[in-house]
């Protein structure tokens, strides 16, 4: 069965009885709002987030509340509203930079990289650029080779930045927010096919930690190494592998940058073998560098070499028998892991 | 490329001794630069640097008419910049030398001085990479609803840079108010613009509907007054402005460029005659408002306290090695 189905996720994840269920969009939105609401100095700028209310239509409504001061529809410029961005946060604001397509943060990276990174270390510690970007990644949605990259490695790469990828609703709403209130510049990537998935979220006040992995599902045969959407890939794997006699332990580090590199270890000592899925790249991805702080941290734990299954080093195909192609399915995890585990 | 025949304004407010004051602080940036080429070809300073010395009128004359608590951005070749909104000499040799006592403990050099307290968001080391930075600025003085005023240093070179009209395009879309001071000093490292900007450069900003006018750079009554004009304007909810200040960069692209094959030496002799700091001299003499010897007096004062600042730099500590990994995030 694939995960991927019409564009919507059927998570396997387990829902807490009794909590509240409201869409991964609904989070991001209620993390926006309640920070807006919360600091006045939080203000959203991009292209299409005010009167649209962003082409995912993710913050509708945020307009009507804040009005056109803080929540600006600017003209198609990336470079410059990621410049504004800086500028703004270095004299006391907290913008979030809006940009619509992960493809198009390929537009800001002057902005991000030689000025958003180093400013706080070039000025000796002296100015902060306390703001978020906000981005998508991910394929399927049979957009095409401009509109469908993972990029998240780029910036993971970026001493001075901080990237979250969140999966699941909460961890969407507790990421977001604490991206807000972070002194540093980062740099948050939201899976487009994840807006309409599920999940519980307290009414309550909660943020998340930069830096925390999340167990999302516990295992003692295998880890499996999964971020933002490739969580949902890890888990229906999970579950087959279950069928079949083995525990597979799924690990969401939920931020690449910080890593959170002793969760990652500790599991790969404890299950001895480690398999890494992500949605970028594979060559020079994000699996990469898992895969090696898990060799490193664990080598003389591992039955097996670290195995990671990225995205295929292809741009991404228009036609869907060749899109599905491209990006991780459960059926291959399960058949990797199986490998691993022969 | 030289567009001078705009306006000269007649209302040169400040008085003899504001001018007299105006005049050290570009006396101050020249000798800076002089010794920081002295430290270059001494190799007392590591890297290399970009100097300012020809340009002094553009700097001074607009940061004379900013508060300390207005903004600017400054660029590669920005010490100037940064003296004239306030910086500390010995502070800014520390740096340039790569001390800890240094505006950004070291980990800036020449090219990132930042000083928060005086209003500077910091040089940059790419070509118009502050026009986003300033102009964000500019939003956040909208957004904070105070009348501050932020100021985009940048060089011909920038024309070239699409996010310079990005930002300029919002600047006017949103009245933020920026200027955008465009240091035209005729050549973008060794290329000389009539090779790199097309068609006209106020009516790059002219097109957005920004205010733009190109003036004397070498003249800083002339800068001071306009820059007065549109910093008054854009504090009032005016929007933002443009100008180009046409000038000339005495020394080479950086202190390691001396033979400077690419442009004339009866050039830079043209360009010499317009000596910024002769000039308001030479007014000020003329016009009676100051005596000849007043003028070898600031000389030396400046150059005492930049030798004073020199020493103080040299002897200063290098940053300890713990320090290479703070600062990376806050």
């Amino acid at each position: 069965m694939s995960t991927l189905d019409n564009g919507v996720i059927r998570s396997p994840a387990v829902h807490a009885p009794g909590e509240r269920q409201i869409t991964f969009g609904q989070a991001i939105l209620e993390a926006i709002t309640e920070e807006m609401a919360r600091d006045g100095s939080v203000f959203i700028i991009g292209e299409d987030v005010a009167e649209a209310g962003s082409v995912f239509k993710v913050l509708v409504g945020l307009l009507d509340q804040f009005g056109p001061e803080r929540v600006i529809d600017s003209p198609i410029s990336e470079a410059g509203i990621a410049g504004i961005g800086v500028g703004a946060a270095i004299t006391g604001m907290r913008p979030i930079v809006d940009i619509m397509f992960g493809d198009f943060t390929t537009l800001v990276m002057d902005q991000l990289v030689n000025q958003a990174a180093k400013t706080h270390y070039m000025s000796g510690g002296k100015l902060k650029v306390p703001m978020v970007l906000r981005t998508t990644l991910g394929a399927s949605r049979r957009s095409a080779a401009q509109h469908s990259q993972s990029l998240h490695a780029l910036f993971s790469h970026i001493p001075g930045l901080k990237v979250a990828m969140p999966a699941t609703p909460y961890d969407a709403k507790g990421l977001m927010k604490s991206a807000i209130r972070d002194d540093n510049p980062v740099v948050i990537f939201e899976d487009k096919m994840l807006y309409q998935e599920r999940g519980p979220v307290p009414e309550r006040e909660y943020t998340l930690p930069l830096g925390q992995a999340d167990v999302k599902r516990a295992g003692d045969d295998l880890t499996i190494v999964a971020t933002s959407s490739m969580v949902y890939v890890a888990l229906e794997a999970a579950d087959n592998l279950a069928s079949i006699g083995i525990s597979a332990e799924v690990i969401d580090p939920r931020t690449t940058n910080p890593l959170d590199t002793e969760a990652l270890v500790n599991s790969a000592k404890k299950t001895s073998r480690a398999l890494i899925i992500d949605e970028g790249y594979q060559q020079y991805g994000v699996t990469g560098e898992f895969a090696s702080v898990i060799a490193d941290g664990a080598f003389y734990y591992l039955d097996a070499p670290v195995k990671r299954i990225g995205a295929m080093n292809v741009p991404v195909p228009f036609s869907p028998v060749m899109e599905d192609l491209t990006i991780p399915t459960a059926e291959y995890v399960v058949e990797t892991a199986k490998a691993l585990c022969g | 490329m030289s567009e001078t025949k705009d306006t000269k304004p007649n209302a040169t407010e400040l008085d003899a001794e504001h001018w007299l004051q105006a005049y050290e602080q570009m006396a101050k940036i020249r000798a800076f630069e002089e010794a920081a080429n002295e430290l270059y070809t001494s190799a007392r300073m590591p890297g290399i640097t970009h100097l300012y010395i020809g340009e002094e009128a553009i700097a001074v004359g607009v940061c004379e008419a900013l508060r300390q608590d207005d903004y600017i951005t400054s660029t590669h070749r920005g010490h100037g910049h940064c003296l004239a909104k306030g910086a500390a000499l010995d502070k800014m040799f520390a740096e340039l030398l790569g001390k800890e006592a240094g505006y950004c403990r070291g980990k800036g050099g020449s090219m990132h001085i930042a000083d928060q307290e005086t209003g500077n968001l910091g040089a940059n080391g790419i070509v118009g990479g502050s026009a986003g930075i300033a102009t964000g600025a500019g939003m956040s003085i909208k957004l904070r609803g105070t009348d501050q005023v932020a100021v985009c240093f940048f060089g011909d070179g920038a024309l070239g840079q699409g996010l310079l009209y990005e930002s300029m395009n919002m600047a006017q879309l949103w009245k933020l108010p920026v200027i955008y001071v465009c240091e035209n000093n005729q050549y973008g490292e060794y290329t000389h613009n009539s090779k790199t900007a097309a068609g006209s450069m106020v009516g790059r900003a002219a097109g957005f509907g920004v205010h733009a006018q190109a003036i004397d750079g070498q003249d800083i009554r002339t800068v001071h007054a306009t820059a007065r004009l549109v910093i008054d304007r854009a504090r009032k909810g005016g929007g933002p402005a443009f100008l180009v200040c046409n000038t000339y960069r005495f020394h080479g692209h950086h202190v390691g460029d001396i033979d400077r094959p690419y442009r004339t030496r009866e050039e830079e002799a043209e360009w010499a005659k317009r000596d910024p700091l002769k000039l308001l001299e030479d007014w000020l003499v003329k016009s009676k408002q100051a005596e000849s010897d007043v003028f070898e007096r600031i000389q030396q004062d400046v150059k005492s306290a930049v030798e004073n600042a020199v020493n103080y730099a040299l002897e200063a500590s290098f940053p300890s090695e713990s320090e290479v990994d703070r600062h990376v995030y806050a």
